[in-house]
């Protein structure tokens, strides 16, 4: 195999790979697979990315993308772990929002103005109060939004949690159908 | 002070942290505070990680992120006092993180833009992090102070012990990648609002507790490490 055929069957093989928390991803949806490129001494390089610098599954992450490379039939692997430029959910694609919705996980703010979510007008019941008092609103917070409910659509959702089962996920609910939700955060 | 120096208190300081507020995991008053204060300590400590990782780096002497964290000891590590002191109500926790996580925040802003490309990388993520837990803090302190008389009390009596030590993390440090002197009053222009909408008093800028830079730490500081290290040091070279 050419060098150029082994690049393109590795990065198809760890494109392909599953985030090992949200399964309904790849890394090449997530965002987190950054490149892959020939290494200096003739082996492949991987470079991924974290979402979050403590997210604990980086290091199945790293085993995971080992593993489909050696099976896409590079020998010499190493996964490197870039920093910078940091993460971002706008880089979480297109295809990867719908398939969160799909599986009721609503996908993180849009990159540009996609309709799921709408922008708070600052009304008094606007959004960026959650789970405080009333009145009590986020200092820092300039872009206010609520996710849609994945399963009905609608808009009037609340924060349940600030913190979900993951370090990248919050905990809403939906005060139309009731139901809660994970809701991956803008980060 | 050298390069080492500096990255390591920023890495002493994120582990240290990460070490206290793990203790809530279970012991917090809500459930889902369980999870918040879990997932701050993680987010800490993945800094910590990174930090303690370029430290060893930088030293050049073969310490990775476990050396550094596992095998020193108390007069070796140079966290600020303020993240070592022991939580002893959920108002001290809540307290210490809105003031740990603002400093935090301020001095992360300005080293993502820095010179040192690894510390812009690393403080490039940890920036939004701080910022959630900042937030995090600021709707608890709210919370807390303008609460029930209990509830104030005991976040006042918070603001006060802990106040004192703040000024440890903005002692001048000319040859850090960003000297913490110039962050006080950004740092005081951020807080003292967050307090006062809590109806919580300020206290005045009094006696400055130190010592943590150079190794001289608290009584709890021990058994912190303690814990912390013995089952590395039981198992040395251990691996999963």
């Amino acid at each position: 195999m050419s060098t150029a055929d082994l690049l393109a069957a590795v990065r198809a093989a760890v494109s392909a790979v599953p985030d090992p928390e949200l399964r309904v991803l790849t890394l090449a949806e997530l965002g987190i697979l950054r490149g892959v490129s020939a290494g200096d001494d003739g082996g492949v390089v991987v470079t991924i990315t974290p979402t979050y610098l403590g997210c604990p599954a980086l290091e199945v992450i790293r085993a995971d993308v080992l593993a489909a490379a050696r099976a896409a039939g590079a020998e010499a692997v190493e996964v490197v772990t870039a920093l910078s430029p940091p993460w971002t959910t706008d880089w979480v694609s297109d295809s990867a929002r719908d398939k969160l919705t799909a599986v009721g996980i609503a996908p993180p703010p849009a990159r540009s103005s996609l309709p799921l979510f709408v922008l708070s007008p600052g009304a008094p019941d606007s959004p960026q109060v959650v789970d405080g008092p009333p009145g009590v609103g986020s200092p820092h917070r300039t872009r206010p939004h609520r996710p849609a409910c994945p399963r009905c659509r609608s808009v009037d959702t609340r924060e349940l949690a600030r913190f979900g089962s993951t370090a990248c996920t919050a905990l809403w609910r939906c005060l139309t159908c009731r139901e809660p939700f994970d809701h991956v955060k803008e980060h | 002070m050298t390069r080492f120096d500096s990255v390591l208190r920023l890495g002493d300081d994120a582990l240290v942290a990460a070490q206290r507020m793990a203790h809530w995991c279970a012991c917090a008053p809500q459930l889902e505070e369980d999870v918040a204060l879990a997932n701050i300590a993680l987010d800490l400590l993945g800094q910590a990680r990174a930090l303690l990782t370029y430290a060893g780096g930088i030293e050049g002497a073969g310490r990775d992120e476990d050396r550094l964290a596992y095998q020193r000891d108390e007069r070796e590590f140079t966290n600020a006092l303020l993240v070592e002191l022991p939580d002893a109500d959920f108002a001290v926790a809540v307290v210490k993180l809105l003031f740990f996580a603002t400093y935090q925040n301020l001095l992360y802003q300005r080293l993502a833009t820095g010179a040192d490309t690894t510390l812009a990388g690393i403080a490039g993520k940890a920036v939004k992090e701080t910022k959630y837990h900042v937030e995090h803090a600021t709707r608890w302190t709210l919370r807390l102070g303008d609460g029930t008389v209990e509830s104030r009390r005991r976040a006042q009596a918070a603001v006060d012990g802990l106040w004192p030590f703040t000024h440890e993390l903005f002692e001048p440090d000319p040859l850090a990648p960003v000297d913490p002197a110039g962050l006080r009053e950004p740092w005081a222009a951020l807080v003292r609002p967050v307090l006062t909408r809590a109806t919580l008093v300020v206290p005045d800028d009094d006696w400055r507790p130190t010592g943590g830079r150079v190794g001289l730490h608290t009584e709890g500081f021990g058994y912190l490490l303690g814990e912390m290290q013995s089952v590395h040091r039981a198992h040395p070279g251990a691996r999963w």
